[in-house]
């Protein structure tokens, strides 16, 4: 594709707050009349990126271009772009025709013009009538609406919206989500979109961009996101899933939750650790086991409305989440079976702890800002940097954290079938992944040990 | 019996504050050179004061006006002063922000008597020959935190999107100032503007100390030069009178504002 197409390229940008990494080396091409969503959870960036786009704030490195021309320096009221902001942030001395006409007046537009074009946008948002009305009269529906009017009424080239309905209540949202879609479609410009709910990103965007911790996790169309995601995070913010851990067998063949399955996939080798994503509507679930692929037992059956979410145990004691129309009693013995189109089978990001250490002496090696004791190594002078291999399952957490060699905190878990999957955050930003039994929650504080035979130390 | 004796305290008390002022305003209409001598009622204190026919009018009235204009000059300039000082302060983050809040708070908790003699340490080390000038610069100075205390919560309370809003309209930062910042902190540069104002017109201390010897009066200064010549010259009783009701009105109006202000935001 010619790059001419493209109405924003981000290239490379990163972002720091003090030794905070905001934005890590993001680059983001959107094309002419897009509706582009960036989603991801609160501190992902996401707004940061919004921001920066907008002219709020300098990006540390990278650069950004809007038709082609770098703007990464220009200032905000030079950007063709118009922000939506999440609080509406009307000006409450004006009323609602002013709060429209701001940026019209301030281009000199003639007052015939402004006339007509705040009644167009009003139109458009429908809050013809209200002109004269005190913006702080009106509900907060209205007055998102008056903001993107006010927005739309400049005729950027560009909408970005910060979670422009997050303040409103459920009904409401669901109005105006397809009110913006249509609005989208009426007024034909690019709206760069951002919310960390994913079924707002899943009905309105033309493009998904996935973002976790500074970094894009994947950029695609809905239905690519949803069917296709690319890592476990991806998998577990999108709707619900069963993820699992998983053995390539060899091309077309994958082994999760003590079975064989056949899948579509092919080219990750031959006997590799992969993540097995299995959607709960995509399981077939029946009362016989003859020409099931596996057999598993109903632990708990709940309606909700459309469907009944049943948790089931599986013959080989994996957990696994199965939405279906029909009920399956508590404690009855059912049959599984999995499509091999339906198994998403991704890479893994990592398949153990890795950090960049010092040996300190024959029995200690130092990483993550501790002295640890390891196995002695003989061979290995001190100061010698060395890298330290940790297995997930052998990091030990405990309740106390002044008793650990290092404290955290819980910051992500992922539940894979049979054990949980935690990432935690050291209080020096550190991450550790650790696979375990035992149930912590999001935020937990946690003390961490690691026993000496558990380090591996590769040179 | 308690809300009794309750009710009795408050009343005493009002009593002791205000007695001294309805004494002054009492005595306004009589006729008697010595305060304390009810010689019949008489408005001729007050038709003095406006015909002029007083002895020493001229430096009166001169003090009068001196003090208005000083007052006028001083409020309005630290309320630019402080608005955008306070402005400052809002977009300071962490250790800086409170050290210069803090530093904002010392002038208003000194005593006058040393921030004028400090200042007219200053003014002399400085070789600036002490007048009008000095005592404006002066009053200028201890108004200013005022202003900066009273924009301060505006600043906090508004939206942090507001500015930004007016930018990524196509506002240069001038602009955003003059059309969306100004008229939304307005309420308080308001009060501080009439806070500053009265501590201008209220103030002996400073204005005494850096007046220098070029002969300028301020009512606060006339006043205390002619009580020492010998008795009160009997329009001041009049002229009390009338700065407190002004004053009075002038509060009345302040708290009429802030009331319906907060019922505003309360909805």
């Amino acid at each position: 594709m010619n790059s001419n197409d493209y109405i924003i390229e981000i290239r490379n940008i990163s972002k720091s707050f003090g030794d905070k990494c905001i934005l890590d080396d993001v680059s983001i091409n959107v094309k002419k009349g897009e509706f582009v969503t960036i989603l991801g959870p609160s501190g992902c960036g996401k707004t940061t990126m919004l921001r920066l786009l907008a002219g709020f704030g300098q990006a540390d490195k990278g650069e950004i271009r809007i038709n082609g021309e770098d703007i990464t320096n220009v200032p905000p009221h030079q950007r063709p772009v118009n922000t939506v902001f999440q609080r509406y942030a009307l000006f409450p001395h004006l009323d609602v025709y002013e709060n429209i006409a701001f940026g019209l007046k301030l281009q000199k537009v003639p007052a015939d013009e402004i006339d007509k074009r705040v009644m167009k946008v009003l139109k458009m948002v429908s809050m013809t009538d209200y002109e004269d009305r005190d913006v702080e009269s009106l509900s907060g529906g209205q007055q998102q609406r008056v903001a993107i009017a006010r927005a739309i009424a400049n005729q950027p080239q560009v909408l970005l919206l910060d979670e422009p309905l997050a303040a409103l209540d459920l009904k409401m949202r669901k109005d105006m989500q397809i009110e913006l879609k249509e609005m989208h479609r009426k007024l034909g410009i690019t709206f760069i979109y951002v919310t960390h709910d994913q079924e707002e990103a899943l009905t309105l965007s033309d493009t998904i961009i996935v973002m976790n911790e500074g970094k894009i996790q994947q950029i695609g169309t809905p239905t690519d996101i949803y069917n296709e995601p690319q890592n476990s995070f991806v998998a577990d913010f999108i709707g619900e899933s069963n993820i699992l851990n998983g053995k390539m067998i060899k091309d077309r063949l994958v082994e999760f939750a003590g079975h064989e399955f056949e899948c579509v996939d092919e080219g990750f080798g031959e006997n590799v650790d992969v993540d097995v994503v299995v959607r709960p509507e995509d399981i077939y679930i029946m009362n016989k086991l003859d020409g099931a692929q596996f057999g598993a037992k109903v632990k708990s059956c709940t309606f909700k409305g459309v469907h009944y979410e049943m948790f089931v145990e599986t013959d080989k004691g994996y957990e696994l989440m199965i939405q279906d129309y029909n009920a399956f009693e508590p404690d009855s013995e059912v049959g599984l079976i999995i499509r091999p189109a339906d198994i998403q089978v991704m890479h893994k990001e990592r398949t153990c702890n890795t950090f960049e250490g010092e040996i300190v002496d024959e029995t200690h090696v130092k990483f993550l800002g501790e002295t640890f004791e390891c196995l002695p190594q003989p061979g290995l002078e001190a100061g010698t940097q060395v890298n330290v291999e940790v297995a997930f399952s052998k990091v030990d957490l405990i309740d106390h954290p002044e008793e650990g060699m290092l404290s955290g905190d819980v910051y992500f878990l992922l539940y894979k079938g049979d054990h949980y999957h935690l990432t935690i955050m050291t209080d020096d930003g550190d991450h550790i992944w650790v696979d375990t039994n035992d149930i912590w929650d999001k935020g937990d504080l946690v003390g961490i040990n690691i026993a000496p035979q558990d380090i591996k130390i590769v040179k | 019996m308690k809300r009794f004796f309750a009710q009795c305290y408050i009343w005493l008390l009002l009593i002791v504050l205000y007695a001294p002022i309805v004494f002054i305003a009492v005595f306004s209409f009589t006729e008697s050179k010595v305060l304390g001598n009810w010689t019949g009622f008489s408005t001729k204190l007050y038709s003095n004061l406006f015909t002029g026919d007083m002895q020493g009018t001229g430096s009166l009235m001169l003090a009068i006006e001196n003090t208005l204009v000083i007052a006028l000059i001083a409020a309005t300039v630290s309320t630019i002063l402080g608005t955008i000082a306070a402005i400052g302060i809002h977009n300071m983050r962490g250790r800086g922000k409170q050290a210069i809040t803090f530093m904002n708070n010392i002038p208003m908790l000194n005593p006058d008597i040393i921030t004028g003699v400090s200042l007219f340490l200053l003014f002399v080390f400085l070789h600036i020959s002490q007048g009008y000038v000095t005592v404006i610069l002066a009053h200028i100075t201890f108004c200013t935190p005022y202003v900066v205390l009273n924009v301060l919560p505006k600043l906090t309370q508004m939206n942090p999107n507001i500015y930004e809003a007016a930018l990524d309209l196509g506002a240069t930062p001038f602009q955003a100032l003059r059309k969306v910042l100004v008229p939304m902190l307005k309420p308080g540069m308001i009060s501080g503007f009439i806070l500053a104002f009265t501590m201008s017109l209220d103030d002996f201390a400073v204005t005494f100390f850096t007046r220098g010897t070029v002969g300028l009066d301020t009512l606060s200064t006339y006043i205390y030069t002619d009580a020492r010549k010998g008795g009160l010259t009997p329009e001041l009783r009049p002229l009390i009178t009338l700065m407190f009701v002004g004053i009075l009105i002038l509060l009345i109006v302040i708290n009429i504002r802030n009331i319906r202000n907060s019922n505003n935001a309360a909805e």
